[in-house]
């Protein structure tokens, strides 16, 4: 890889924006590819296809400052590393396989859709943009996320997700379609959800036991403007996962739940005399 | 106290945002397969490690001499190397010892002697003791405590650890470990966080044939290590995941625990959670909480547990520390990141997250149980398993 990079920083082609550009990631290092994605997107380049991903990190992350970089895709193939999507601002990654821990971790803005299931701690700490995943997440995703105004990250699970599930959740909303994969049903309940949470909503497709959730957590029906979001939402993820005809069974009002958090600042008297 | 003149690090590293790498893999068929794997899946989680700590276990790596304990020990002089030597044919017959072969180079720096020797314990030096696996465990305390110089990496039949400074890919070159052959292997890419990087602190910790490699960090350390040395557990190798082997070896050797139930002890679920359990499993819990809360592992960890004839993969009950199982026809695969699993595998049959505090068992297959178990029961066929195909 290393010969190809002298290559493209030597050559002065553009190229053009709706050009999908190859790259075999095979053996190459996370920060070699990094950088030759960056020096390609700033000859033009704006659609990128990368096989043999084995644990690259960092993808998508050093597009900082790159003109239209919302108009950048990232097509990745394989087993993305960690931090994948990490302080994105705008571009698009989309994952045909597997992603693994702290995907999207501050993520400001952009997408993110994952065909297969993702790590632990999705969503660490995200400011905005969307990540759709098909399949199951792992624990703490969610956690610390935050909202301001009309930046409100959003998550749309398929499957199901483990424990500690929006913890310290200060912001943006986290829609579960629990038990989409109907034959497929988790091995056990999550447990300790939206522990710590005081702020956001978590939007989740079937009954939650009061035993499942933290103290910090109320439990509703959503309201009609939330009601509007889910089914924008859901039905952006029917559409990026060509699940359409699925779509109806899905979005049945009733079957959904709302956590959120019952105060802003729950541990604010805590060590107040 | 001994002296850990040999303790370096070369690097110098104030501050590394990192976290330990760990792998396994096992052929429930029970056929060997070289290194050549675990090598490549352990180096590609590189960045993990900060070159302070690599290591291998091996299983069946000696079908030849598969009667003999296998005592693999590193000497930091020729003197302790000397004083070993006596100690060792007071107590055992020593029916072959050579120095292990390794192949010097640049990023390996002052690496100690590493010698094997095939023992079988005295018979008449045993005295009171009562088994020969007792007798071994007893020696190599003693020479971890008070041979100068002299640590035991590993004891068991048929198996052996290697391990040192380095990244594991440098410590797999260091023993040309592409050449060995095994049917478990378990490796380790070390960032020490609490203590420091030596020779006889790099993973795997191992007593007898078990081993422990570990991302994470035993708080209880104190604790466990404490209830440990009442069984005459000592612990010298200055960092907390030594006392996993011990625990092990006490819970499912000497006190003769299935290691279901030896992982449950390790990290058994929160109070709240057992209150709601129906009474036969709570009583289950009650007991192990009240006989063995000492040996109870707090902190962030992920583990993989190997002996002959089983690997564990297990995690801290909050799951603190990634993990992920793979299989694919008789391979079983363990692994920090999924990444590995499919650079030396890419098409899975399964992959999944397991459960924090549910280990993921795999087990010889003539063994008249199910050859993969999580959390106590059988997967079934595609069950909670999200498999994508890799292009």
């Amino acid at each position: 890889m290393s010969a190809s990079t002298a290559q493209v920083s030597k050559t002065r082609t553009r190229y053009s924006a709706t050009q999908w550009v190859k790259l075999d990631a095979q053996g190459v290092y996370y920060k070699d590819l990094n950088r030759e994605i960056r020096s390609l997107a700033l000859k033009g380049a704006r659609r990128f296809e990368i096989r043999n991903v084995f644990g690259q990190r960092y993808l998508g992350t050093n597009l900082w400052g790159i003109e239209d970089r919302d108009k950048i895709q990232i097509r990745v193939y394989g087993t993305p590393g960690s931090d994948m999507g990490a302080f994105m601002d705008g571009p698009m990654i989309e994952v045909f396989g597997n992603a693994q821990d702290a995907t999207g971790n501050t993520m400001n803005c952009g997408k993110v859709v994952i065909h297969g299931s993702a790590g632990d701690v999705l969503g660490y700490g995200m400011r905005g943009g969307e990540i759709y995943v098909r399949g199951n997440v792992g624990y703490r995703v969610g956690i610390h996320m935050k909202e301001y105004m009309d930046k409100i990250p959003t998550v749309v699970i398929g499957g199901n997700m483990q424990d500690f599930f929006g913890e310290y959740m200060a912001g943006g909303r986290i829609i579960v379609l629990n038990k989409f994969f109907e034959d497929n049903p988790p091995v056990r309940q999550s447990y300790f959800i939206g522990t710590g949470m005081h702020g956001g909503a978590i939007f989740i497709r079937g009954d939650v036991d009061l035993n499942q959730i933290g103290a910090e957590v109320g439990v509703e029906d959503p309201t009609d403007s939330e009601w509007k979001a889910i089914e924008k939402y859901v039905h952006n993820f029917c559409r990026v996962f060509d699940l359409e005809a699925k779509k109806a069974k899905l979005l049945k009002r009733h079957k959904f739940t709302k956590l959120f958090a019952k105060s802003s600042r729950p541990y604010g008297r805590l060590y107040a005399y | 106290m001994k002296d850990l003149s040999k303790v370096n690090n070369p690097y110098n590293d104030e501050k590394v945002i990192s976290q330990c790498s760990i792998f396994g893999m096992m052929n429930t068929a029970g056929d060997p397969v070289s290194g050549k794997d675990i090598i490549t899946a352990i180096s590609n989680m590189h960045d993990r490690g900060n070159g302070l700590g690599g290591g291998f276990a091996i299983y069946g790596c000696y079908p030849e001499r598969s009667d003999d304990y296998c005592l693999q020990i590193m000497f930091d002089t020729k003197v302790s190397q000397e004083d070993t030597e006596v100690y060792l044919k007071r107590f055992f017959h020593i029916n072959l010892s050579e120095e292990i072969p390794t192949f010097p180079m640049k990023a390996i720096k002052n690496p100690p002697d590493v010698w094997r020797y095939f023992v079988q314990p005295k018979v008449e030096e045993m005295h009171e003791i009562i088994s020969e696996d007792d007798a071994v465990t007893r020696r190599v305390f003693r020479i971890n405590t008070r041979i100068d110089g002299a640590y035991v990496f590993s004891s068991g039949k048929n198996m052996g650890v290697f391990k040192g400074v380095g990244f594991p890919e440098e410590i797999a070159e260091y023993f040309g470990l592409e050449d060995y052959l095994g049917y478990i292997w378990t490796a380790h890419g070390r960032f020490p966080t609490n203590t420091q990087g030596w020779w006889g602190g790099a993973h795997p910790f191992s007593l007898l044939d078990w081993t422990v490699v570990h991302n994470g960090e035993i708080s209880s350390y104190g604790a466990n290590r404490r209830f440990l040395e009442m069984y005459d557990y000592v612990c010298t190798m200055h960092t907390d995941t030594e006392v996993v082997a011990y625990a092990v070896d006490l819970l499912a050797r000497r006190h003769g625990l299935a290691i279901e139930t030896v992982m449950d002890i390790f990290s058994p679920p929160v109070w709240e959670q057992i209150d709601r359990m129906d009474q036969k499993e709570r009583r289950y819990f009650e007991a192990i909480r009240s006989t063995y809360g000492p040996l109870l592992l707090n902190g962030p960890f992920a583990i993989i547990v190997a002996h002959h004839g089983e690997m564990v993969a297990h995690t801290d009950r909050i799951r603190l520390r990634p993990m992920v199982a793979g299989i694919q026809g008789d391979m079983v695969y363990a692994s920090s990141e999924e990444s590995a699993i499919r650079l030396v595998s890419p098409e899975l049959e399964r992959v999944w997250i397991p459960v924090g505090g549910h280990p993921v068992i795999a087990r010889l297959k003539d063994v008249p149980d199910h050859d993969v178990v999580e959390g106590g029961r059988e997967l079934e066929k595609g069950e909670k398993v999200e498999v994508y195909p890799t292009c």
